[in-house]
């Protein structure tokens, strides 16, 4: 199930939080509406944390994560590394890593079991990113793009990459990671897909702009529809219906 | 290492819409062209309706502020003056393709189809048709409003004059204009005393007339401008123009006796010569030296001397006897042969004259001549008192008469013909003045037949009515000089039963 919301009147979700399996992070925002979309998906079952990074809101495309760790950025502040370490459950790893490229969440795209990064990242880096999070990694472009992270968004499941991806390079990647990757836009014929989007196994947030047929193309290939089968009533309606705010 | 690396082929997949859901291939904008046609319209703001004005009279469109461009319904020009009164609004867009959608042509109403491009939301080229109307707006020009109100209305005028007792040389004249076409903007011809006028619409025109009467007669003009009407808030003045162009007296085969000062400049010229060619220059020929002279418009208006004798003094002589003196000489293109000849006027076979004479290449005893009497004449010229001491030759012999020949011929009609201006003539003068008109006209076909020089420059026509059977059991011993059939031009004429068998061939 998707849910279409926006961070203070900008449509770009994934800038402004990040979504694991096992815990959610948030930026600090004017209104809580933000937080509380969230914590009305997910509260029970996974934590979600309100922090900044570096003292900024982007903090989505600042760290990169999975279930098993959280990388960030040598700009964040001690207080903040503290806070999310107090925060975060106890198996996940967080580590800051000194890294020329500070913004990992441009970077570095993972699930729980693979991870596409830049293509210049450092040799150190690569090796803390496959310790840390546990993944295989690979060095990959997207579209000719070297910024994986902001223009492909995956799960467990299934991912969205650039529309402009060709069949061949779609191929390629898709026997990568091992899942089913599907070109399209977000936000309304937005190219950058994991700057509109931030998504899990279970479920997606996308920006109010991307229309019906952008979603469904997100709910199908992140096989969201599946689930959660007690709910799925609501779940249809709430993807089909304009959530107003 | 290997210099080819091998290149994966890349295909480009298909995305869906945004917003319809339609497979598609990706495009800058991330939407099918119908969702993005729907959601943009370049054709926003551009105008779709313009006025335009129009005169029916002589079929143009106004171009602002002062132009009027005239233009059948579809055609080339009329669609470039739609798309320039459209410029503004297209300087926002790139003009792909204009044409013409068919409207009924009295319903003043012109549609014109526009293709346009511009770039939308992150680079994607949109392009678009769209349909501008033109509503015609009947207004009259400047020009047909003055011709309404006054049709014989002229601006400037051209006053063409000679002062001599022929008018061979507007008859002349009259066939250079008409093949250079100089008075194509004449409004008005009108044929006066001495001379005809020229009535212009446009000042620009006259100057143009007077300009090309000055290259091809020697000329001398002046101009003057009278006030017709003055608006004092724009400071427009209304004048009409006035040119009165003078031609010089000399004509061709005049007898001249040169001032001494003339004579002086030109290395002591015999005072008597012979004008034998006026263009822009007055050629002369001494005919007892044969040297021939030019003299320029500039030189011939300072000093302004008149002729001695004109053409109509010719007098015609017997040749008994021709002596050749001097070997052929070839002046300025034409030949001539000096000899000592005997000859008689017609008129009194008493009286013989031993005269030298310039004609000696074309004279044999028994022809006849054309000539000066200066045996009989009583000149009283100042120019002639001014030399003391001068011998006057008692004749001076001009040129070969074809007199006898010619009455054999009277009445038949000539192989060509020529054109005329339309002239308004004036009526009044009776019919001594009218048949002296025509005599001095077949005068002057009979120059152009005996001159292929005077022909040159001039077209003729094929004379339709002309049978050449007749001619050839006419046919004399002596040739008489006619103009060969090469050079005739046949006549365009547009009529329906002769298509197109009568080109135009030289």
């Amino acid at each position: 199930m998707a849910t279409r919301l926006k961070f203070e009147n900008s449509c770009e979700v994934g800038v402004f939080s990040k979504l694991t399996n096992a815990y959610c992070l948030v930026a600090i925002g004017g209104s809580e509406s933000f937080c509380s979309a969230f914590e009305s998906e997910l509260a029970d079952v996974i934590p979600v944390i309100k922090t900044s990074i570096a003292g900024t809101r982007i903090i989505g495309r600042l760290c990169a994560g999975n279930k098993n760790g959280l990388l960030v950025p040598h700009t964040t502040t001690d207080q903040e590394l503290q806070h999310l370490r107090n925060s975060l459950p106890d198996q996940v790893v967080v580590r800051r890593i000194e890294e020329k490229l500070s913004a990992l969440g441009n970077c570095i795209a993972c699930n729980d079991h693979v991870a596409l990064t830049h293509t210049d990242l450092d040799r150190e880096t690569e090796e803390i990113i496959a310790d840390v999070l546990g993944v295989e990694v690979f060095r990959q472009t997207i579209a000719g793009n070297i910024l994986v992270g902001s223009y492909c968004a995956f799960s467990n499941r299934g991912g969205l990459v650039h529309p402009h991806t060709s069949i061949e390079d779609l191929n390629e990647l898709s026997t990568l990671l091992q899942v089913p990757l599907v070109a399209g836009t977000i936000n309304r014929g937005s190219e950058v897909i994991a700057a509109g989007m931030t998504v899990n196994d279970w479920t997606a947030f996308c920006g109010s702009d991307t229309t019906a047929t952008e979603l469904s193309v997100i709910e199908n290939v992140f096989k969201l529809r599946e689930a959660q089968p007690s709910a799925i009533v609501d779940e249809m309606r709430k993807s089909l219906i304009d959530s107003s705010v | 290492m290997a210099a080819n690396m091998f290149v994966v082929p890349q295909t480009r997949g298909t995305v869906l819409c945004c917003k319809c859901g339609i497979p598609m291939a990706p495009n800058p904008a991330n939407m099918c062209v119908t969702c993005l046609r729907l959601e943009v319209d370049i054709t926003e703001g551009l105008r779709k309706h313009v006025i335009i004005m129009y005169c029916p009279e002589c079929e143009s469109y106004l171009q602002p502020p002062r132009t009027w461009i005239k233009a059948q319904l579809e055609s080339k020009e009329l669609l470039t003056f739609c798309v320039k009164r459209l410029e503004n609004d297209l300087k926002k867009v790139r003009l792909v393709n204009a044409e013409f959608i068919w409207t009924e042509p009295h319903s003043k109403r012109i549609k014109v189809k526009l293709k346009v491009q511009k770039e939308v939301l992150n680079g994607a080229i949109l392009e678009q048709s769209y349909v501008v109307e033109y509503v015609q707006q009947d207004h009259m020009c400047e020009s047909c409003t003055r011709f309404q109100a006054n049709p014989d209305q002229w601006v400037a005028a051209v006053q063409l004059r000679q002062r001599v007792a022929h008018r061979r040389t507007f008859f002349y004249l009259e066939q250079l204009i008409l093949k250079h076409d100089a008075a194509v903007h004449a409004i008005k011809i009108k044929q006066m005393d001495q001379g005809i006028d020229f009535f212009f619409g446009n000042r620009s025109h006259a100057v143009k007339f007077v300009e090309f009467l000055g290259k091809v007669a020697p000329t001398k003009s002046r101009h003057d401008k009278q006030l017709v009407s003055h608006d004092p808030k724009n400071n427009n003045y209304n004048y009409k123009y006035t040119f009165s162009v003078e031609i010089s007296p000399i004509c061709r085969e005049d007898l001249i006796c040169l001032p001494p000062k003339v004579a002086a400049s030109l290395g002591n010229l015999g005072p008597l010569v012979i004008c034998t060619k006026v263009t822009n220059n007055i050629a002369l020929l001494d005919p007892f030296t044969l040297r021939q002279c030019f003299l320029d418009t500039d030189q011939y208006w300072r000093h302004s001397f008149k002729s001695l004798l004109g053409s109509r003094q010719l007098v015609e002589y017997d040749v008994f006897d021709v002596e050749v003196v001097s070997p052929e000489y070839n002046v300025g293109g034409s030949k001539y042969v000096l000899a000592d000849i005997e000859v008689a006027r017609i008129t009194d076979y008493g009286k013989l004259f031993y005269i030298r004479t310039h004609l000696g290449h074309i004279l044999k005893p028994g022809d006849r001549a054309l000539g000066y009497d200066l045996y009989g004449a009583n000149s009283n010229d100042m120019e002639l008192d001014k030399y003391k001491g001068l011998v006057l030759p008692e004749a001076i012999l001009i040129k070969k008469s074809y007199e006898e020949k010619r009455q054999k011929k009277r009445g038949k009609p000539r192989s060509w013909k020529l054109k005329s201006l339309d002239m308004e003539v004036d009526d009044t003068k009776g019919r001594a003045y009218e048949e002296k008109m025509n005599s001095e006209y077949e005068g002057f076909l009979r120059d152009l037949e005996e001159n292929p020089e005077l022909r040159f420059n001039l077209s003729l026509y094929r004379n339709r009515d002309y049978q050449p059977s007749e001619m050839a059991s006419v046919s004399e011993g002596d040739d008489m000089p006619s103009v060969p059939l090469e050079e005739l031009l046949a006549d365009l004429e547009l009529s329906e039963q002769e298509d197109g068998e009568d080109s135009m061939r030289e």
